[in-house]
């Protein structure tokens, strides 16, 4: 109503010789038109003319009051509602009879029905053999011949150093005192890497020579991606029961989606010039890829196999819990007993064992072309490679034939007690700050939250949810988010849902919050950059589960520990997209408005970051989904929610429906905060490892 | 070769549609309208319409437009890099849109090699692996083939740089590369597309001088693209001019200069000198009434710069002769005119 007479007010004004500035005050109604009058306003002088030029358009604050007049009725329904339609938690809702009955029928039709017997069946074997054939070959090389084959690939791939580091890497396993998980963990890792790269590059290469395949694959890879792995641990117990197959299999789900995106870009992104040259010369396609893509796409390819690598090692922990092998389930147990002591040498193993790996591939990626050697320096050396690496294993399979398989207990060092020790005096001597930030959070924003989120009724959750959608993403985005989210009280956990969502949200806050001031900062100090780019990527690389050992032995148990570990995780992706954006702001009109003679603050405010917006929006939901992933992890210590729903799914038999609902609860969830925040379109072609 | 008096590219009709239901607007309406309001109506781009054109064996062959006029798609069409939407194409002989793919990957293989702008070199390979790499795609043995490689990077002033990596090369360098790349399976016929277009003017010229020499010790029938004038003039023996996918003359530089058949090759050839191009035949004229001719006599094809010692050394107007019959006259102040490129001078 009263904007409608502001809008037609304005070209009158507009018309009337001296530049009006547009009504920027809501509060001056109707009378902003002839109070606009007076020339250079306060904002008219920063309003470009092409704003006010615009004969009727709605004022910039039309949707905010909007935006409010929402949020006051939306406030009103609650009030008024408060307690009604909410849709408590039932331990026994009828959609986790129906999964359980399912369970049941699959354990019974496995030796029966022509899916399981032909196929489900034969996965399981040929995966578990795969398996089996690693676990018992890396077991009889013996520590030291384990030890000595991989120096040997390293120095073969990388060197010296890269040999020793590898050394020193595996050596860290049996000093850490966890030999024996750590050579289980391996094989689960290598059976489910190796066979993700025979089927995620050939498919990758493939797909980046026919774009018809590639479009084929896009959507399901992104479905692959965007999935929580929690989510599909359930539905893989229900094809190939627990164990080491089933583990294997559902790292491989993980695993993959990067082996067959990297891969498909580097082949398909190789110089045209060179293809057409190739194809010119009179080569079959056979001999272009041979000669040219595949050499060309080298590094980038052995990207995909070391992305692949971090990603399986990411699933170790989670995979435990569908009862894989190895230190996964020292995590584990260390979580759900808040034993740091016990998790903390098998968390070290698993990074050690990343850091390994890595460098190990992408030292053997790394393109021999590269290299700043004559021909014949290159020859000689790595004939010198050869000679050390040969060495190398055959003194560790020797010394593996003679000495006992065990690593030496007398080398190993004891850290559960000291750990403990050490947590213990950290818990008590910072119990007022650890306490005072945990009780403020969970005071000030979970309790209240939660209490809103749970009371209100489920329909004006979804209401909610919708007008939000709409807002930032248009209808369809909002219809499927709040269909996603109506199907969670479907699944009967609309309660859990909205414990998670509480959590997620307060996590999301703090991580945006703190992604922006790091990225912002580091966007304008190119020094403070300096200092935490390497900071960054550390953190990057290492597996999630890692943030949640400081989080635990500060935090104990609480929600707050899931929530703090969430954010440490995120903060990284978020702190490097948020700095991009505002770094690479179109220079020229940071230029201009500095030639303006804008300060460092306006330039910020006024042209860094709106102008930056679709960075900061991707930033945001980059944020939202990883904490999203993370939070669910959360429920091993103490998040409740969803989390602890999957969790208990896995350990006790007759929550298992529980358990599987609420993994498709976790996807539905994260689909609809992605859609609600995906304004920003494209999403980054991978993931970091989670 | 080919025959000798066959051609050795035989273009006729030739079409590239690209987009959507391409053949479709071929045998249209629309194959005529002019290019924006044909990619306005079908969204189609014709980048190569109806070309048609001759060039003999052992000829430099010049198609020069400018960017975007459609002339990498036309050379990219004769070996079916691009394949093209219709027309006919003969190489040495060769029914090119007939072929089958072994037959087109034997012509590429055998009798036609291409230079390109951006040197299409492989990174990961050593430079003499660079020019080995047609001949192994072939088949041919190890010592064979780099037997012959060293030849050719002696032959385009490479000899010891065949262990290099090409990144290393600087790209006058790296084109010379390409270029004995090109020449190693022997081919019949070379075809450049822009291929000094992205040097520095010095080496690019240093590199045409290297083509007009090769073409003389070579002797391989050349198709050369490029959107320079000067570098056109240069080397080419013939000259085709191509704008928006069609080519709108063909002939020697002396007619295009002397009579361009458009006012888009008459601002084409707008700076060019006139006395570097044109010969003594644009500009002779009948003797006036009274006039009388001195002695010396110039063939037709003299070129009027050349002209001048002589003109300048005769004070009676110069005889021109072409087959040993006089066609006409020059004196001081029609050659004087046309180096200066006054009005009327050559018309
Ligand atoms: N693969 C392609 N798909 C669509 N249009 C193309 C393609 N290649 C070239 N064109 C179009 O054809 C026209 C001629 O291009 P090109 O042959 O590269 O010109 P030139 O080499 O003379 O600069 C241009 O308008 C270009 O946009
Ligand atoms: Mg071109």
């Amino acid at each position: 109503m009263s904007s409608g007479t502001v809008g037609a007010a304005e070209p009158a004004g507009a018309q009337a010789g001296p530049p009006a500035g547009p009504p920027t005050e809501p509060s001056a109604g109707p009378s902003a038109g002839p109070s606009a009058g007076p020339p250079a306003g306060r904002t008219g002088s920063a309003a470009p003319p092409a704003a006010r030029r615009g004969a009727v358009r709605v004022p910039r604050w039309a949707p905010a009051l909007a935006a409010a007049g929402l949020a006051v009725a939306a406030y009103a329904a609650y009030a008024a509602f408060q307690g009604t339609a909410t849709l408590p938690h039932d331990d026994d809702a009828a959609p986790f009879r129906i999964v359980a009955d399912l369970r049941a029928w699959a354990d019974a039709e496995r030796n029966r029905s022509p899916f399981f017997l032909f196929l489900v069946n034969y996965v399981r074997l040929g995966v578990g053999s795969v398996h089996d054939l690693l676990h018992l070959v890396l077991h009889g090389l013996g520590w030291a011949g384990l030890a000595g084959c991989a120096g040997a690939l390293g120095w073969l791939a990388g060197g010296a150093r890269t040999g020793l580091l590898a050394m020193a890497g595996f050596g860290a396993f049996g000093v850490l005192g966890v030999w024996q998980a750590s050579v289980d963990t391996l094989a689960l890792v290598l059976a489910a890497v190796l066979l993700s790269l025979a089927v995620g590059l050939p498919l990758g290469v493939w797909a980046g020579l026919s774009p018809r395949l590639r479009r084929l694959l896009t959507p399901l890879l992104d479905v692959m991606q965007i999935m929580p792995t929690f989510a599909y641990l359930a539905p893989m117990v229900l094809l190939f029961q627990i164990g080491p197959a089933a583990a294997t299999v559902a790292t491989m789900v993980y695993a993959i989606p990067p082996a067959i995106r990297i891969t498909a870009l580097a082949v398909e992104q190789v110089s045209p010039a060179a293809v057409e040259a190739s194809e010119s010369l009179g080569a079959t396609r056979a001999q272009t890829l041979r000669g040219v893509r595949l050499p060309l796409a080298r590094g980038t390819i052995g990207l995909a196999a070391g992305q692949t690598i971090m990603m399986a090692l990411s699933m170790v922990v989670i995979a435990a819990l569908i009862a894989a092998p190895g230190l996964g389930s020292d995590v584990i147990r260390g979580l759900s007993r808040a034993d740091v002591g016990l998790m903390l040498p098998a968390g070290l193993a698993i990074v050690a064992m990343a850091v390994v790996l890595d460098r190990v591939v992408t030292a053997a990626a790394r393109p021999p072309y590269e290299e700043a050697l004559g021909p014949g320096a290159a020859a000689r050396r790595s004939r010198v490679r050869r000679a050390a690496a040969g060495a190398l294993a055959a003194t560790g399979i020797l010394l593996g034939r003679v000495l006992p398989a065990e690593f030496p207990g007398a080398w190993a060092l004891d850290f559960a007690g000291p750990v403990n020790d050490a947590v213990d005096w950290a818990k008590t001597s910072w119990y007022g700050l650890t306490q005072a930030v945990g009780g403020a959070v969970a005071e000030g924003l979970l309790n209240p939250l939660q209490t809103v989120l749970t009371e209100a009724p489920w329909w004006l959750v979804a209401a909610v949810a919708l007008a939000i959608g709409w807002r930032t993403g248009g209808p369809r985005p909002a219809a499927v988010a709040t269909g996603c989210l109506l199907a969670t009280a479907l699944l009967g956990l609309w309660q859990h849902t909205m414990e998670t969502l509480t959590t997620v949200l307060v996590a999301v806050a703090l991580t945006l919050l703190a992604g922006l001031v790091l990225g912002v900062a580091a966007a304008r100090s190119p020094r403070f950059a300096a200092v935490q780019r390497p900071l960054l990527d550390a953190a990057q690389t290492l597996p999630a589960f890692v943030y949640l050992l400081p989080a635990l032995a500060l935090f104990g148990a609480t929600r707050f520990t899931a929530i703090f570990a969430s954010v440490v995780y995120a903060v990284p992706a978020v702190a490097r997209l948020v700095e991009e954006g505002v770094r690479n702001v179109a220079p020229g009109a940071v230029e201009a408005a500095l030639s303006c003679g804008s300060t460092e603050r306006q330039l910020l405010w006024k042209v860094r970051l709106p102008m930056a917006r679709p960075a900061l929006l991707l930033a945001a939901n980059q944020g939202i989904v990883m904490t999203l992933a993370m939070v669910v992890v959360g429920g091993l210590v103490g998040a409740g929610g969803l989390g602890y729903d999957v969790v208990s799914g896995f350990s006790q038999r007759s929550d298992f429906g529980m358990g599987f609902a609420a993994g498709v609860a976790t996807v539905l969830l994260g689909i609809t905060l992605d859609r609600i925040t995906q304004g920003a379109g494209r999403r980054p072609l991978t993931r970091t490892s989670t | 070769m080919a025959s000798p008096d066959g051609a050795a590219i035989e273009v006729r009709g030739l079409w590239k549609i690209f987009g959507p239901r391409a053949d479709r607007v071929l045998g249209g309406p629309d194959a005529g309208l002019d290019p924006v309001a044909l990619r306005e109506r079908t969204g189609c781009v014709a980048a190569v319409r109806d070309v048609g054109f001759t060039v003999r064996p052992g000829e430099v062959f010049v198609v020069m437009g400018l960017s975007g006029s459609g002339k990498s798609t036309l050379v990219r069409c004769l070996t079916r890099l691009v394949e093209p939407t219709a027309g006919e194409i003969s190489i040495a002989g060769e029914d090119v849109r007939a072929a089958s793919p072994a037959r087109l990957r034997d012509l590429r293989r055998n009798r036609v090699s291409m230079v390109f702008q951006h040197f299409g070199l492989l990174p990961h390979r050593r430079v003499l692996d660079n020019v080995a790499y047609g001949l192994e795609i072939q088949g041919v043995p190890r010592a064979r083939r780099h037997e012959r490689a060293r030849e050719m990077l002696t032959l385009v002033g490479l000899e010891g740089f065949a262990e290099t990596l090409p990144d290393r090369l600087s790209g006058g360098m790296q084109q010379r590369v390409g270029l004995a790349r090109a020449l190693a399976t022997g081919p019949e016929v070379l075809l450049f597309d822009e291929p000094f277009s992205a040097l520095d003017p010095l080496i690019r010229r240093d590199m045409q001088t290297e083509v007009v020499r090769l073409h003389r010790e070579v002797g391989t029938t050349m198709l050369f693209i490029t959107h320079d004038l000067s570098e056109a003039l240069k080397l080419g023996e013939r000259i085709a001019v191509m704008r928006a996918g069609e080519i709108v003359q063909t002939g020697t530089a002396e007619e295009l200069v002397g009579s361009p058949a458009d006012e888009y090759v008459a601002d084409f050839v707008r700076d060019v000198p006139r006395g570097d191009v044109l010969s003594l035949r644009w500009i002779c004229r009948d003797s006036a009434d009274g006039e009388r001719p001195g002695e010396t006599a110039l063939p037709a094809e003299t070129v009027i710069r050349d002209a001048v010692p002589a003109v300048l050394h005769s004070d009676l107007p110069v005889r021109v002769v072409q087959d040993g019959r006089p066609i006409g006259v020059v004196d001081r102040r029609d050659v004087l005119s046309a180096l200066a490129g006054l009005p009327g001078a050559a018309s």
